[in-house]
């Protein structure tokens, strides 16, 4: 049977159109499916991300990076220390320096409504790609030869593959019955964007404070990410605080050294989790992002890896069909999740550890983490293998990472 | 496809066609080289013929016979990259199989239980042939290498893979891929039978055809996968040649 598209991919949020213009640009023509009328504006969001060095690449490659244009903040510099409220920042720090990478700043900060936007335009003006919004979908099922999905205003749309770029409740994956694994930490992430009296300077701090991390992020301007996870009860309210309460709440624990700060738009507060689907890939079927893995927001990882889900699959079907293979056959997908296994597996296990043990007001665990902090800052030769690992320069990387066509 | 064949014979064809495409099935060895064999091939055809693999259909306008096709493995992504392909086999159990399974996939090919020499006496001509891992198979190697000399036009190209005959390939063929993984059948292949690389070119160049490539099949055992070689033709090796332009003056 012929299909109606080479790819559906379900899902308009942000790993979902960075993948249409990806296999777009690779040749094949794509079916974006959202259930939003408009995903173009999904509302007002506080969330930044801190893209990767990686990550930036593939967003440059698909053509959205220039369309970001000045809602870029590049991330100079990352330092990390203890800290307790009230105390301000622990001596002992991990300072890494953007200088010593030849690549250039680690990556670049960007805001969610910046991001969506900049995606949203190139997909507009991109040829190959067919944009249905506003329509639910009511089932889908996958044979030996296609993927085949049903919408609720009776549609039928099939294709080689079909994806999940859906987030974490993924409607995708519950159709194909694919389970779950995860847990939560009973913390949550406050988040919100403020302003602030000095300047920056580029540089993105974390604070290991005893109910969990604050992260402090830069945006452009004179303005932060705040970043804040603390233990649900507290973070709960906090989160129900007013703007003056809340930074009242949250000077001592940035300390002095931004000088006076401003809470500006809307605040959001996250559940802190970490959800695995049990498998990826399926026969003409993959999951991409959120609904693959969502992650403790704690190392930024989440869009990052999601892009790179976004790259490997890219890069795996794309070389695929131009073997002549069908993108969608069993074989063509384990690839996929092969490449993928070991990067899932280490960062559940690593974000697992950097929970537990930053989380944590164990005196024995805050000088162990003082002084392995120290250490890495120390010792070049691993402060750059943590640096290149932080700017996602790390590990067998697809090609659109690499800032290569797939 | 018009057809007489009853819905029993139907589901036999459908159980061995799920056989044949199942990558984990007991053609797994098969769909295991099949991406390193479809490299080279999509490689040597897109240079002969000036083609670019990106466009959607770079095979468009090319007639490509797969001689030993099974199941389809190979023409169905000979297909899908738009060459017009006939699809032969001599066992012809496989032919209602690889049928039902391009309809299936949506693609129009031309399966045929017959033979090269059968072709070529009905004058049939095509741009490229494949002819991978057949030739150790044949009673007559230089009749049959004529026969597909012959069904060659003049500038097309022809794929040719076989088994290297030494210490090596019989114990990596014959005990390591027959006896010990049970990948194929035992008695799948003769091993006296095998070709070394020189004796092919000698076959080929005998035949009237002109070798411009031979490159090996590699395994690699830790990726449990395999790759192509230009130094390692020890075990499975590929070969390209082309039909002179001009017949052979005397």
């Amino acid at each position: 049977m012929k299909t109606d598209s080479d790819l559906i991919i379900v899902g308009g949020g942000l790993n979902g159109p960075a993948l249409a213009l990806a296999a777009a640009d690779a040749g094949l023509t794509v079916t974006l499916i959202d259930r939003e009328a408009n995903p173009r504006q999904a509302g007002e969001n506080p969330r930044a991300y801190a893209l990767a060095h990686g990550s930036v690449n593939v967003l440059r490659a698909t053509g959205v990076w220039s369309r970001t244009g000045d809602g870029q903040q590049p991330i100079l510099g990352v330092r990390a220390s203890d800290g307790r409220a009230g105390e301000g920042a622990s001596p002992l720090a991990l300072i890494l320096d953007s200088g010593e990478l030849e690549e250039g700043p680690f990556g670049a900060m960007v805001e969610d409504a910046v991001l969506r936007r900049a995606l949203w335009e190139t997909i507009d003006a991109a040829e190959g790609i067919e944009v249905i919004t506003g329509v639910e979908i009511s089932s889908q099922s996958t044979d030996g030869s296609r993927a085949t999905v049903t919408l609720a205003d009776g549609r039928t749309l099939s294709s080689a593959l079909l994806v999940g770029a859906d987030g974490g409740k993924s409607g995708v994956a519950s159709r194909a019955k694919i389970s779950r694994t995860g847990w939560r930490y009973r913390q949550m992430a406050l988040v919100a964007t403020i302003s602030h009296e000095r300047d920056h300077e580029g540089i993105a701090h974390q604070f290991f404070m005893p109910g969990g991390p604050l992260a402090i992020l830069p945006l452009t301007g004179r303005r932060s990410a705040i970043v804040w996870s603390e233990a649900e009860g507290i973070a709960k309210h906090f989160a129900s605080l007013d703007d003056p309460g809340f930074l009242a709440a949250l000077r001592p624990r940035v300390g002095g050294f931004l000088g006076e700060l401003s809470i500006e738009g809307a605040r959001a507060a996250f559940p802190l989790a970490l959800s695995l689907a049990n498998r990826i890939v399926e026969p003409r079927l993959a999951l991409v992002g959120e609904a693959a893995q969502s992650v403790h927001p704690i190392a930024g990882q989440g869009l990052n890896q999601g892009l790179r889900d976004v790259a490997t699959l890219v890069e795996v079907i794309a070389e695929a069909r131009r073997r002549g293979e069908d993108i969608g056959a069993a074989d063509v997908l384990e690839r996929h999740r092969r490449w993928r296994s070991f990067d899932r597996a280490a960062l559940a296990t690593a974000t697992d550890a950097f929970v537990r043990l930053f989380s944590n007001d164990d005196p024995f665990l805050r000088a162990f983490r003082d002084l392995g902090m120290e250490a890495v800052t120390r010792v070049p030769g691993l402060r750059r293998a943590v640096m290149r690992e932080a700017a996602g320069l790390s590990g067998d990387r697809p090609r659109l990472m690499q800032g290569l066509s797939a | 496809m018009t057809t007489t064949i009853d819905d029993a014979e139907i589901a036999k064809f459908q159980a061995m066609a799920d056989a044949w495409w199942d990558p984990n099935g007991k053609f797994k060895p098969l769909h295991m080289l099949n991406p390193c064999r479809l490299d080279y091939i999509t490689r040597q055809i897109a240079a002969e013929f000036g083609r670019d693999l990106s466009d959607p259909r770079p095979f468009a306008g090319l007639r490509l016979l797969d001689i030993g096709c099974g199941g389809g493995l190979l023409s169905e992504p000979m297909a899908r990259l738009g060459a017009d392909v006939v699809g032969a086999d001599a066992a012809e159990r496989n032919i209602p199989v690889a049928r039902l399974h391009a309809e299936q996939s949506g693609l129009d090919i031309d399966y045929r239980h017959t033979s090269a020499e059968a072709l070529a006496e009905a004058g049939e001509a095509f741009d490229v042939i494949l002819n991978m891992e057949v030739v150790e198979h044949v009673a007559s190697p230089p009749a049959y290498l004529r026969a597909c000399h012959d069904l060659l036009k003049p500038g097309g190209l022809m794929v040719c893979s076989t088994l290297n005959r030494n210490a090596k390939s019989f114990a990596m063929a014959i005990v390591g891929a027959e006896h010990v993984m049970r990948w194929l059948p035992k008695g799948t292949h003769d091993w006296r039978k095998f070709i070394t690389p020189d004796e092919l070119f000698d076959l080929l160049t005998g035949a009237g055809l002109t070798p411009v490539d031979k490159t090996g099949f590699v395994f690699n055992p830790l990726g449990w996968s395999w790759s192509l070689s230009e130094r390692d033709l020890s075990v499975n090796y590929v070969t390209t040649s082309l039909r002179p332009e001009a017949p052979a003056q005397l």
